[in-house]
């Protein structure tokens, strides 16, 4: 019996992104990466081909974290003393873009100086030909005093800096305007104040084709379904042609699978919880395929195995086969 | 999908005869869509259009039931492609398979495992469905032997997958009774294995590598009478499989396809590789999924995946509350801080976890502000001081601690003056905004 294949068309598609500049672009990355471009739902071939597949960025930071799971720290070993030295394993391990983020504080406990966060940025892009997105320490006023000097001294690189967020994000995309870089825009998982901030930052003057998108999630058992479907209603919005929910979107499962309890606890818990490493990688795994298949285009994450199995899946869901 | 009353006004004799006691066919029809009345009401209506009527009423993705022993596993009946459009209704089953070749007391030891597996998340007790028998040796005896130990080391529901008949008899009977999983009717066996599922009143898989396949053989197996189907597309790949399933569950939602209007089973397992299988386990959750089949039972993944299934069958409508009370945190003691919160769920696991991870002890006063966020249960009057303060007052606080000292979020500072009215003897300090400062705002401030 031969059955007619229902297919969507869309009005809308999503924006095409680059992060990254090459020596003949301005900037000095070994190659650039490029997301977006999607006319139907994530991994729908039969209707449209994706040209550009998601990708896998692992976060770094400037200096040994205080408050990571043991896991990791043991896993990642002494690179996470050096971010040049970190970005290198993070490369070696597959990530396909660098995420830096900055401390507030250093390791003793003084507040980051602006030159130290210029220099880690700088032993980074030493380091390694891949693509960089820098995060503040998510306060506003640290986040300014820092990420405006990271900006300057990397001018041209086309970097993403963030987060922007309602209340603070006109000093950075300033800065993002005046040195050739890119924004985050992150909004409290709501599609009206995602739009409402794209559209803020868009009213400065930034080009929509050098802002990204994180609508937020929580991780598996902690809000991931708040995350999951604001992420599918804004893929929606955005092929219905909403040009302001046109933005590809990244997102931090890393951060939120390895802030649970099930990631960093090893001790102690109850039977039914199984071995902790694989617990903890595959909680970090599930999170970030459940936000790729709801329209992530970037997914940040921590750990080198996570990173392994993600990308298999990416390259299995990304083929398109003979559909009978 | 159901019919509008001007639709099934077509599908009436149109005379107005009054005999259904309602003036005009027009009317009759209107409540007939209202469903207020029944359509025997009406002693004129021609059998064709009874027989589209009954069609019209049946739900686009037919539900099905797995029974053994009080226990039930139902799949289908689901009306909706996102979750935000509505809700999805019936988590999927999750069964792992167990095959015939392995020896009988392993296979009992592990499927007693898997039996008695329970994990506790907020507050509710998750457990997986049940067992693949699946024949390995095709030998009629040594199925039916792996059934039989199979059901003396578990009594929830079985799936049973051969796609030979003798064998699949030998299975069945080992089980009479009960509702089975047969797995599967194909091109070259759906005539026996269609009478095996009306013998022992089965469920009967269908499997095929398209879904032009599958469409063909449900329509067969209609017309012989079987009418509890689940559709196995083959696909062994993550990227087929999402496609696939995104496809039934659109032509059956969408175009009212009824010969694909079924639920659907996934085999993450003939991935061959436990990591991915654990993906596609978790995409055919989120993806459409009413029966999922693991070759690998870890507490590990499998709690993982529970978890999963919970939320995204969260009804979106309502958010997760925790009830409200106090809550202890790292062992407190009458020294220790008492923090206050709304029972919305993600905020009662953000504030929660922080605290938690972070090792200091704290009293955690968990309001009842309906389910809401801190700021938006504010806004609403849900979350103010007198709800604070009543709160502190039910739950006993003033007796467990020797400092009368109450932390509210950094978003309600506003209330703290009239905290302080409504709390005479206690301190009402501000806290930070975000849950993730607390510990710090802990370690420096209190």
């Amino acid at each position: 019996m031969p059955v007619e294949i229902p297919k969507d068309t869309w009005a809308g598609q999503v924006r095409t992104i680059t992060l990254g500049a090459t020596a003949a672009e301005g900037g000095t990355r070994s190659h650039t990466v490029t997301i977006g471009g999607q006319k139907s739902l994530p991994f729908m071939h039969f209707e449209h081909e994706a040209p550009y597949p998601p990708l896998v960025a692992l976060e770094i930071k400037d200096r040994r974290p205080d408050d990571w799971s043991a896991l990791l720290l043991e896993r990642w070993g002494d690179v996470v003393n050096a971010p040049g030295d970190w970005a290198k394993a993070a490369e070696a391990a597959g990530a396909e873009l660098i995420v830096l983020a900055l401390s507030l504080t250093d390791a003793n406990g003084e507040p980051t100086r602006p030159e130290a966060a210029v220099a880690a940025t700088k032993a980074v892009l030493a380091s390694t030909g891949l693509p960089l997105i820098v995060w503040g320490p998510g306060q506003a006023e640290a986040d300014n005093e820092l990420l405006v000097p990271v900006a300057e001294a990397t001018k041209g690189e086309r970097i993403a800096i963030g987060l922007c967020e309602d209340k603070n994000y006109r000093t950075l995309v300033a800065t993002a305007m005046a040195n050739n870089h890119l924004v985050i825009a992150r909004s409290p998982m709501d599609v009206n104040l995602a739009k409402q901030l794209n559209i803020l930052i868009s009213d400065m003057g930034l080009p929509l084709d050098r802002i990204l998108m994180d609508p937020t999630t929580g991780a598996l058992g902690y809000g991931i379904e708040y995350g999951y479907s604001v992420m599918e209603r804004l893929r929606l919005a955005a092929l219905q042609g909403d040009g302001m929910t046109q933005l590809p979107m990244i997102v931090t499962p890393g951060y939120e699978a390895w802030k649970t309890k099930e990631s960093k606890v090893g001790a102690g818990m109850p039977d039914a919880w199984g071995s902790w490493e694989e617990r903890a990688i595959t909680w970090e795994t599930i999170t970030a395929m459940t936000l790729i298949e709801s329209g992530a285009d970037i997914v940040v994450l921590r750990h080198p195995e996570s990173v392994r199995r993600v990308q298999t899946a990416i390259k299995d869901l990304n083929s398109v086969r003979e559909m009978a | 999908m159901p019919l509008s009353g001007i639709e099934i006004y077509k599908l009436l004799p149109q005379t107005n005869c009054k005999d259904c006691g309602f003036p005009t066919c027009l009317a009759f029809s209107m409540k007939l869509a209202a469903k207020q009345v029944e359509l025997s009401t009406c002693p004129h209506v021609s059998d064709e259009s009874k027989a589209k009527l009954a069609s019209a009423a049946e739900p686009p993705i037919r539900l099905v039931t797995l029974k053994s022993n009080g226990y039930e596993v139902k799949a289908g009946n689901e009306t909706v492609l996102f979750r935000h459009e509505k809700t999805f209704y019936h988590k999927p089953g999750l069964f792992i398979r167990v095959r015939d070749n392995e020896p009988l007391e392993d296979i009992k030891s592990r499927v007693r495992a898997i039996d008695v597996y329970s994990v506790d998340y907020v507050g509710m007790t998750l457990t997986l469905e049940g067992i693949a028998v699946e024949s390995a040796t095709g030998d009629p005896a040594a199925f039916s032997a792996a059934v039989r130990a199979v059901r003396e080391a578990t009594r929830r529901p079985l799936i049973l997958i051969s796609f030979d008949p003798a064998v699949m008899a030998a299975g069945l009977q080992a089980i009479d009774g009960e509702t089975a999983l047969v797995h599967g009717a194909t091109t070259a066996n759906w005539e026996a294995m269609a009478g095996l599922a009306k013998q022992h009143q089965a469920v009967l898989s269908v499997q095929a590598d398209s879904l032009d396949g599958l469409a063909e053989l449900t329509a067969k197996l209609k017309e012989a009478g079987v009418q509890d189907l689940v559709l196995s597309p083959v696909t062994g790949s993550l990227s087929t499989s999402l496609n696939l399933s995104t496809q039934i569950r659109r032509l059956a939602l969408k175009k009212n396809f009824r010969p694909l209007g079924y639920p659907i089973m996934t085999f993450p397992g003939d991935l061959k590789d436990p990591d991915q299988e654990m993906i596609m386990a978790a995409q055919s959750i989120a993806k459409y999924a009413g029966f999922v089949v693991l070759d690998h039972f870890l507490p590990e993944t499998a709690y993982p995946l529970l978890v999963l299934r919970e939320n995204v069958f969260t009804d979106p409508q309502k958010p997760i509350q925790v009830q409200p009370g106090l809550y202890e945190i790292n062992n407190p003691t009458p020294a220790s801080p008492v923090l206050v919160t709304t029972n919305f769920s993600i905020t009662y696991f953000s504030v929660a976890n922080e605290v938690e991870s972070s090792g200091l002890p704290a009293w955690l006063v968990v309001t009842d502000a309906e389910g809401m966020s801190v700021l938006t249960a504010w806004a609403a009057g849900k979350f103010d001081a007198e709800r604070i303060a009543k709160a502190v007052k039910e739950f006993g606080v003033a007796d467990k601690v020797s400092q009368k000292r109450v932390v509210i979020p950094g978003h309600v500072a506003t209330l703290s003056g009239e905290l302080e009215e409504e709390l005479p003897n206690w301190e009402v300090r501000v806290g930070p905004r975000e849950a993730v400062d607390l510990p710090a705002f802990m370690k420096q401030a209190l």
